[in-house]
């Protein structure tokens, strides 16, 4: 084993957070290793489906004209559902033609490879099929990565560490301790074949458009979570989830609450005469702020789900993990320039993302994941109060609309003192000011 | 549409070697049943892990990579690695 550095930096991991990184680096002169423990970039990588065109053109501008995207989203719906009901709220927009869009849907398989690709353009070398096994540590300092590979050891000024949700190399790295399962979601998802003109009558699309809705309420069965339904070009992503230490003492099985979801009256005509394609679980990083690990250290940086930079109130991940890569990449290439890669000299990427979205964000919902967790139940009462308050105003049943308020606010207190409705609303505020 | 018909529809690289295995199965036998009915039987969105009535069997072949046993033994009696570079679920969209 050679003593000096055979590369500037080693990148493990090719989703979002490990490619812009990789590639933020060979822009500016690096020479980077970048691992991909699948045959392929892609093949690991699962996420509901909506990524965020912002961040991407900060790293590959003009990305819109070569990436895979399957629909541009124009239609955000929210709905709130009991088991019979729903009640429904929206954004729509008429979307620019220049520049990038502000979100769209994407399938992982096709969408990591393509952008592994222009990683691998700009000079990075991509090693798939290979397992990132350990860090190498020389006293305190990170200097490489153990692989599995036989005399699989590549040493390397920086190692990134960018190895996805529940991050084995962080642990080893010694920079973050083991999760729990309150904090970390499992999401399963099914990808559901139907025709692109069919979807875009049923969603009332334009061709190439697409829309996200989000289902809470009775669906997620009393756990913390949601259900997804995003629109692909000719398949629609549908999927649940909800924390891990919530289904193990509920002892719900994933497909059966997929399945029920599915089955849900306002969900099921939307899937009608669709194909299940795949069948897909994955999980989320639902801990936030409070639980991420140290961000750097001497010669390693952790980016993305592996750091726990996920946004889940506003379903945002991969664009935290584009935006933390491409300022642990800039970061890299201001340590190369002075030759200085100790933890002094990376500081600099937990000041750029303080300075951004990224860690300002995340702070500001630091005490959400926590309210979620205690009260599931709200994602469940306040769904079905606000539901059977509105079709209460809407069924003509020949009472009063004066009557009717106050069998709404009769219901309301039935179920709740009002004591207890302030301070879920001021729990509530508090959460998320 | 039943959980073996979902796992029907996936492609994995099957690797002989399992990278799952049950650190003492005497904590599946004499703790976990009646402490958390093992609920790695029914969180596993893969139904990798059985009950037989002695012990935990597990379907290697059938795992997706979630992660979610590692966390979800109330024991952390699940050894859980990564397949080996190349082997394992190979999703066909993501």
């Amino acid at each position: 084993m050679p003593s000096e550095e055979e590369f500037d930096a080693i990148v493990v991991g090719a989703g979002p957070g490990g490619v812009s990184a990789a590639l933020t680096m060979a822009r500016g002169g690096l020479s980077v290793v970048l691992f991909e423990r699948g045959e392929r970039p892609g093949v690991k990588n699962v996420m509901g489906g909506v990524m965020y065109g912002r961040m991407l053109a900060d790293v590959v501008p003009e990305f819109w004209k070569t990436a895979p995207m399957e629909r541009v989203v124009v239609d955000e719906r929210l709905w709130l559902v009991t088991a019979e009901s729903a009640v429904t709220a929206g954004h729509k927009h008429v979307p620019h033609d220049a520049g990038p869009p502000n979100a769209f849907t994407v399938l992982r398989v096709p969408f990591d490879g393509w952008f592994a690709q222009q990683a691998e353009a700009a000079g990075v070398l991509l090693v798939s099929g290979t397992t990132v096994e350990d860090v190498l540590v020389d006293g305190e300092r990170v200097v490489g990565v153990r692989t599995g590979r036989a005399d699989g050891d590549l040493r390397a000024s920086l190692v990134v560490i960018a190895d996805g949700a529940n991050s084995f190399l962080v642990q080893k790295a010694g920079l973050g301790r083991s999760l729990e399962p309150n904090e970390m979601a499992l999401v399963v998802k099914e990808i559901i074949v139907l025709p692109p003109e069919v979807i875009e009558e049923r969603f009332t699309l334009d061709p190439g458009m697409g829309a996200t809705i989000e289902v809470y309420g009775v669906v997620t069965r009393g756990m913390a979570g949601y259900g997804f339904i995003y629109t692909n070009r000719g398949s629609l992503s549908v999927g649940i989830g909800a924390l891990i230490s919530q289904f193990m003492a509920t002892r719900i099985t994933p497909w059966d609450l997929l399945e029920s979801f599915k089955a849900h009256p306002m969900v099921a005509p939307l899937l009608r005469g669709g194909v299940v394609r795949e069948y897909l679980a994955h999980a989320i990083p639902e801990g936030g702020f409070r639980t991420m690990p140290r961000l750097f250290d001497d010669g390693v940086m952790v980016v993305g789900d592996a750091a726990m930079m996920v946004n889940n109130l506003h379903r945002e991940g991969s664009n935290l993990a584009m935006a933390a890569g491409r300022m642990a990449g800039e970061t890299a290439i201001q340590a190369k320039r002075i030759g200085d890669w100790s933890a002094r000299t990376l500081a600099q990427y937990r000041e750029l993302l303080e300075a951004s979205f990224v860690l300002q964000d995340l702070r500001k919902y630091a005490r959400l994941p926590d309210l979620v967790e205690r009260r599931p139940d709200l994602l469940q009462l306040y769904p079905e109060l606000l539901s059977e308050a509105i079709h209460e105003m809407l069924t003509v049943d020949g009472a009063s609309k004066r009557e009717k308020q106050r069998r709404i606010l009769r219901r309301l207190l039935d179920r709740r003192p009002w004591w207890r409705i302030l301070h879920d609303a001021y729990e509530g505020w508090r959460a998320m000011k | 549409m039943k959980i073996e018909e979902k796992l029907f529809l996936l492609r994995w690289k099957h690797d002989k070697r399992s990278h799952i295995s049950i650190t003492n199965p005497r904590v599946c036998l004499e703790v976990c049943g009646t402490a958390w009915k093992r609920p790695c039987t029914t969180f596993c969105p893969a139904n990798v892990y059985a009950w037989d009535g002695e012990k935990i069997a597990v379907s290697h072949d059938n795992c997706v990579e979630c992660t979610s046993c590692v966390l979800g033994c109330p024991y952390r009696n699940i050894d859980w690695k990564l397949p080996r570079g190349g082997f394992g679920i190979e999703w066909q969209h993501g």
